[in-house]
């Protein structure tokens, strides 16, 4: 996780937008987003304006994942309650998401992305992805 | 059935013409044993596997891994039969090697992992969803002659 400098941590902001990624690799997921207007090919979901913000969203709530990497269930739980009571988010599809990220990553840090640092990322997403589902009933 | 468009099809060859499948099989079976540890269990005669640089160094584990990719190169020629293409692996792996389907998918899941590091930019989520695509239908048609 150090291995991401805070230069680099800035730049991402901009990958992560593509966490609209998931709406396209996982086409299922877009019956989450029914408001969001035009989500009919690839090219529509990537440069939707509700998905980019909502993107930003999601991922800096992430970011608090970062912060706060001991205690994931505790800075999950609102959100797990949202996501179950709520919204009606079956878990399943945090740990898409988290895959996702994984793939972001990845894509963006090439070569730096070596096993070691995928290793640590896949059991980050995986604590979120379970954070997230705690709260569930 | 998995059925995949001409252009999932003419999208996964493009991508797979430009893998080099000794380097990347290497990579992928190395990955998943740092990132997954407990599927080291299937490979106890391959040597020092006491850490990630000793994985990825480990020459049985590039050999097995070119085994692995080239193999997956099969895929990449029968996309519209992968249950008869994986039918004999699939076998093998249920009655000999007794593997978990499930670690056919986290296999899956490092390949498409590796694609995105090595082609970045042009790993488009278009590209990123034909692969997917692939790869889960190879550990579908690996998990078909299970019982």
């Amino acid at each position: 996780m150090v291995l991401l400098g805070e230069r680099k941590r800035k730049d991402l902001s901009l990958y992560f937008l593509q966490l609209t990624r998931l709406l396209v690799v996982y086409p299922w997921t877009q019956r989450f987003f029914d408001n969001f207007g035009n989500l009919s090919s690839a090219s529509a979901i990537m440069g939707n304006p509700k998905v980019k913000d909502h993107g930003k969203k999601v991922l800096t709530s992430l970011g608090e994942a970062i912060k706060n990497m001991d205690d994931l269930k505790g800075t999950f739980a609102h959100l797990s309650e949202l996501h179950c009571d709520r919204l009606h988010v079956d878990p399943e599809n945090f740990k898409l998401l988290g895959n996702e990220l994984v793939i972001v990553l990845a894509k963006y840090f090439g070569k730096e992305f070596t096993p070691q640092v995928q290793a640590a990322w896949q059991k980050m997403v995986a604590g979120v992805a379970i954070a997230l589902a705690h709260k569930y009933h | 059935m998995v059925h995949f468009t001409a252009e999932e099809k003419s999208t996964i060859l493009s991508v797979w013409g430009k893998v080099n499948v000794e380097e990347a099989g290497g990579e992928a079976l190395g990955r998943l044993l740092v990132v997954y540890p407990w599927t080291q269990r299937f490979f106890d005669n391959f040597g020092n596997l006491s850490s990630p640089s000793a994985i990825m160094g480990n020459p049985k584990v590039k050999a097995h891994g070119k085994k692995v990719l080239t193999s997956f190169g099969e895929a990449v020629k029968n996309m519209d039969n992968l249950k008869g293409a994986f039918a004999k692996l699939s076998e093998l792996h249920c009655d000999k090697l007794h593997v978990d389907p499930e670690n056919f998918k986290l296999l899956g899941n490092v390949m498409v992992i590796i694609l995105a590091t090595h082609f970045g930019k042009e790993f488009t989520p278009d590209v990123q969803a034909a692969w997917q695509k692939l790869v889960s239908g190879v550990a579908t048609a690996l998990a078909h002659k299970y019982h």
